[in-house]
């Protein structure tokens, strides 16, 4: 299992990498970022991947960084997912952030792949789009004709697909702090911690007299990109939280999935089930942590 | 074939520069073009962490890395963790609590757990299994490597008291 043939530049500054890249599609030459390589790697080694070109990253240090922008947190594409969760200021003040990092395969994996890489990768079962959606996280990248921004719900569109141009590259996300009071929470269920999830949910939930006032469910691994689900934040809404409450709300959200994945891992309707009880016990646990 | 790349790195200690094809992975870099074999190839896309070493001192998957992306990095594989004064003490607990069989993991778990206690030697149970919950084997039931490290890090305390 060896890649097949291709040619390597490593561009010293994002001007020089997206030149590159336009260079290669004026030319029809296939050419293809290398961030992190644990995604990108295993794809060229079993050859599903077969670009003729690898345009390296590494080298830009101007997309290593995580900044406080007051109510808004940045994270520079090329910053490693485990200096993400070694970050005080994502754990404290973007927690459902943080706790989708440590969702995420094993430490190696962490410390060589990006945050940039696993939004670009879009993987169905991957925990940063559901963050991003959750968050509304916005998505800068710059190509060619410059820089733009793209929120979470435009950014994934199916299967390994995101909005990116060829030619554009993934500079930054970016992430509003966690509201005062809101509770939140990110689990999954995998057969063995660290594989990939057959079921997740993202929560923040908000809390008013007693009663909920604001409610988010987002789930992944489930269908071809992350999906939020309004019927169960609909049976949320305006009532007292409880265990009862959350189970129902679960159950609203799984029959509002269509077509589950179904591959050898896990059924259809085993993975349906498993959003029930993902978002009940993500509710749950929400509700532990929201104050109001 | 394609175009071939400089590379130059230190490995153990030691400055190395060769000249390689881009698509070659810094694990059979290490193996093929070094001739350090201490560092095993195993499933080749991510999953068992037999290639496990050390990259600028985080462990990192050798087999999900090209060389040329290693350029200018300092690496840490199992051939340097022998000292002239007999094996490291990661290396001395494996021995004593039986945690390898085959033999075939038990590089990646050395590297993965000597990150792990250069950065503590007091891990919680939990950070263990977080450090080395990469690592597959297929031997051990994995309860005789935990029982390692665990031995280990009492060893390296030790140490650090004398
Ligand atoms: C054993 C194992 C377990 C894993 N478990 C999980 C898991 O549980 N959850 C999870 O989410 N992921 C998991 N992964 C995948 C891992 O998180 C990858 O790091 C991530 O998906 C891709 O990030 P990368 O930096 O390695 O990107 P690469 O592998 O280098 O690139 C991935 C893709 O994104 C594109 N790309 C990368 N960066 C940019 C950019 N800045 N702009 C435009 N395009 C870009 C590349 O061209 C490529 O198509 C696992 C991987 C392995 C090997």
């Amino acid at each position: 299992m060896k890649p097949a043939p291709f040619d390597y530049y490593a561009p010293e500054s994002l001007a020089d990498a997206i030149a590159l890249l336009a260079k290669f599609d004026d030319e029809g030459v296939e050419a293809k970022i290398l961030a992190g390589g644990q995604s990108l790697m295993p794809m060229l080694s079993l050859r599903v991947a077969r670009p003729e070109v690898l345009v390296d990253l590494r080298k830009l240090a101007e997309l290593h960084y995580i900044r406080d922008e007051g109510d808004t947190i940045a994270i520079g594409s090329m910053t490693s997912k485990r200096a993400a969760e070694e970050s005080a200021l994502i754990r404290e003040r973007q927690p459902l952030f943080h706790d989708a990092t440590m969702n995420i395969g094993h430490l190696p994996i962490r410390a060589h792949g990006t945050v940039g890489g696993s939004f670009a990768h879009a993987d169905p079962a991957a925990e940063y789009p559901a963050a991003a959606i959750a968050l509304d996280m916005q998505m800068k990248a710059v190509g060619p004709d410059g820089a733009r921004v793209i929120g979470a719900r435009d950014f994934f569109v199916t299967y390994l697909t995101t909005d990116l141009a060829a030619t554009e590259v993934l500079t930054e996300v970016r992430m509003p702090v966690l509201a005062p009071g809101t509770g939140w929470s990110f689990r999954e269920i995998s057969r063995r911690k660290g594989d990939f999830a057959l079921a997740g949910a993202a929560v923040l939930l908000s809390l008013a007299g007693g009663r909920i006032s604001d409610s988010r469910v987002v789930v992944f691994a489930v269908n071809a990109t992350a999906v939020r689900l309004p019927a169960a934040e609909q049976v949320l809404r305006g009532q007292a939280p409880g265990e009862a409450l959350f189970r129902e709300a679960g159950l609203a959200g799984a029959a509002e999935i269509e077509e589950p994945i179904a591959d050898v891992h896990a059924s259809a309707d085993f993975r349906r089930h498993l959003v029930s009880v993902v978002v009940a016990r993500g509710l749950a646990e929400a509700q532990s942590r929201a104050r109001g | 074939m394609a175009q071939l790349h400089r590379v130059r790195l230190t490995v153990n200690g030691r400055e190395y520069e060769r000249e390689v094809e881009p698509r070659m992975t810094l694990v059979d870099f290490l193996r093929h073009e070094l001739g350090l074999t201490g560092t095993h190839v195993g499933c080749e896309h991510g999953v068992c962490g037999a290639c496990t070493i050390i990259k600028n001192g985080q462990a990192v998957r050798a087999c999900l890395m090209l060389a040329v992306q290693a350029d200018g990095a300092e690496l840490r594989t199992v051939e340097g963790l022998a000292g002239a004064d007999g094996l490291h003490p990661v290396q001395q607990a494996f021995i004593e609590k039986h945690g390898l069989q085959c033999g075939f993991c038990t590089p990646g778990f050395l590297m993965s757990t000597v990150e792990l206690l250069e950065g503590t030697t007091s891990p919680g149970e939990e950070q263990i299994r977080e450090a080395i919950g990469g690592n597959i084997c297929r031997c051990t039931g994995y309860q005789s490597i935990l029982e390692s490290v665990e031995l280990a890090a009492q060893k390296m305390r030790a140490g650090q008291g004398s």
